[in-house]
């Protein structure tokens, strides 16, 4: 985009101020570079959600923005229930929930180089991943309801993973308030097969080195030191979120002129929080994101198990887990006054980023503020960051969530050959497992933008705080 | 060509062609399955019958795409050949394919919806032209 478009507040700060039908300015965290690079729909789609009624401060977008649906990816917008405010299916996506989970491991570099075959084998043998594959666990009606109120929680009650791992999960690894009979029969069916499954596209689970470490005195609180082993795992609420995001999307677009919402864009579907309509999609979505939390806590039991068996003296507790397609209900200080209000927090494609002292973050994480996951392409490098207290001035706390892409699917497939990627990384010394040379082909690295440009941004504009890069040594690609 | 693929960012849109509304929602069914494998590796082992309602053409094309979603991710199976009929703000129709097989489709990404992004369903220079983007 022109930089000309935007009233730049600072070198990572560009404003566009509040005009026509918007009832509050949209702001993009990023350097001129970036913007730049960005798509022109970027800057529609942030003018289009500031449009939006009872939204408050500005409508955000982080420094990975791109074209989205209705809102962009990486797009962050609260809204005030008592001023009319809406709540969006568009505005957390399809993959509800979505996120990151990272993984100690106690191990060091040369401890996985020597089974490093083995483990991707393994890995791959026992992590369902792919088109079509299904989990080992199928739910039936009843069970399926307690996932959906539970969570991970209800999880690890099952026997998949530990006690220890919920107070390491956002929301403590149950998502209050969920309302599982809000949940339609065909999202459940879906679902009934996919718990403990990686999906596809951009998800992943790969085992990682800390290559860099930027902040010693936070990274040793999160227990990161050079050469450490971890694991991340990049998923989400398989088709169950998938099914509740269409089938809200079609409801909030029906019923948005009965609400009075003129649409200036039919994907920007949302709905009165009050509405009916509002409050099943947030039952519904809310079960959804217990079904992310169970399904990565699912993955987090088998890779323990494939760890166990191959490298027995591996120590695997939970860094963090973390979501970037959530709505959630958040008390944030907006007027100055220091007193806060009950916002309704849209990050769809943006991560949460609760900075020192706030206190839905565990006490392990007050001084340094929550550890920010963000996954990069195959391939190339991830990064943990950590909330800054700026950041609620900011964006909600908010940051990133990860590289966005560079290339079509469909350029990425005229221009690599999935066994030629496979080759070429393993030559590096990164081993790529995964049932789809195609698949390979089109989340080639360089069909991605470099996920160190946007983290520095972030970094810089004070959204959060680089911690750690680390890079990939095994990948299980969906 | 009756369907092809166009570019959005990290997703991809799918648009049909047809001499009637019907035959571009089928034509823009099989460029889907094109999103996940080559349509001509998918055998007709199977018919799977469809149905969906929607206020308008737009919505009804969008309706019509996320049944199938729907169907080849409960069902694990890919689609080939379409056939429906249109009646006013609803569709019936069927879906001929099967289950997927990961050594021979190949299959490169599950479609999660289909979202209003680009949504079109027009007649255009005499033909009907159907599109919108996937979220893959």
């Amino acid at each position: 985009m022109e930089l000309d478009l935007f009233t730049r507040r600072s070198d990572y700060e560009w404003e566009i101020p509040q005009h026509g039908a918007m009832r509050v300015p949209a702001l993009i965290y990023a350097n001129a570079a970036l913007i730049q690079d960005m798509d022109r729909k970027v800057y529609e789609q942030a003018v289009n959600v500031a449009t939006l009624p009872g939204i408050v401060k500005a409508s955000y977008a982080m420094p990975d923005a791109h074209w989205g649906y209705g809102f962009p990816i990486g797009g962050v917008a609260a809204f005030d229930p008592d001023a009319g405010g809406v709540i969006s299916a568009g505005g957390v996506g399809f993959d509800i929930s979505c996120g990151v989970r990272c993984l100690h491991t106690g191990l060091k570099r040369a401890d996985i180089v020597k089974v490093q075959k083995e483990l991707a084998g393994m890995l791959y043998h026992r992590v369902p991943a792919g088109v079509g594959s299904t989990g080992q666990i199928h739910l039936g009606e009843r069970e399926m309801d307690a996932m959906l109120a539970g969570g991970a929680k209800w999880a690890v009650q099952r026997g998949w993973g530990l006690e220890a791992d919920l107070e390491r999960t956002e929301e403590d690894g149950q998502m209050k308030h969920a309302r599982p009979g809000k949940v339609s029969p065909q999202a459940k069916k879906r679902q009934r097969d996919e718990m403990g499954t990686l999906g596809s596209g951009n998800h992943y689970l790969e085992v990682q080195e800390v290559t860099q470490v930027f902040d010693a005195k936070i990274a040793a609180a999160f227990g990161l030191q050079l050469g450490d082993i971890v694991v991340m795992i990049h998923c989400g609420s398989r088709g169950l979120g998938h099914q509740i995001g269409t089938e809200f999307l079609k409801k909030m677009a029906v019923t948005a002129g009965a609400h009075g919402i003129a649409l200036p864009d039919r994907e920007l579907a949302c709905a009165p929080i009050d509405s009916e309509v509002g409050q099943d999609y947030l039952g519904a979505m809310r079960a959804a994101i217990n079904c992310a939390l169970a399904n990565r806590q699912i993955l987090t039991h088998l890779l323990r198990g494939v760890f166990h068996d191959i490298l027995p003296q591996a120590e695997m507790p939970l860094l963090y887990d973390v979501s970037h397609n959530t709505c959630k209900l958040e008390e944030h200080r907006v007027d100055g006054n220091g007193a806060t209000r009950k916002l309704y927090v849209h990050r769809k494609g943006a991560t949460r980023a609760f900075g020192p002292g706030h206190p839905d973050i565990p006490l392990v994480f007050r001084e340094t503020g929550q550890p920010v996951l963000i996954g990069g392409s195959m391939g190339t490098g991830s990064y943990v960051l950590a909330g800054t207290k700026e950041s609620e001035g900011l964006a909600f706390s908010s940051a990133c969530h990860g590289a966005g892409r560079a290339m079509s699917r469909h350029q990425a497939l005229k221009t690599w050959q999935g066994r030629q990627v496979v080759d070429e990384l393993a030559a590096r010394g990164i081993l790529i497992r995964s049932p789809s040379m195609r698949g390979i082909a089109e989340e080639a690295p360089e069909a991605y933008k470099d996920v160190s440009a946007v983290v520095d941004a972030a970094d810089a504009a004070g959204l959060a705080r680089k911690v750690a890069r680390v890079e990939p040594l095994v990948c299980i690609k969906g | 060509m009756r369907w092809e693929h166009y570019e959005h960012g990290a997703d991809i849109g799918v648009r049909g062609y047809g001499a009637s509304k019907a035959e571009a929602f089928e034509q823009a069914a099989l460029a889907m399955t094109a999103v996940v494998t080559d349509p001509a590796t998918v055998e007709q082992r199977e018919r799977v019958a469809i149905a969906c309602e929607a206020p308008d053409d737009e919505l009804l094309f969008a309706e019509w795409l996320n049944a199938l979603i729907y169907e080849m991710s409960a069902r694990r199976m890919l689609f080939t050949r379409f056939a429906l009929r249109l009646e006013g703000t609803r569709l019936s129709g069927e879906a001929w394919g099967e289950p997927v097989d990961p050594a021979r489709h190949h299959p490169a990404v599950e479609v999660k919806g289909a979202t209003y992004t680009t949504l079109r369903v027009a007649l255009e220079a005499g033909r009907w032209i159907a599109q919108t983007v996937v979220d893959v």
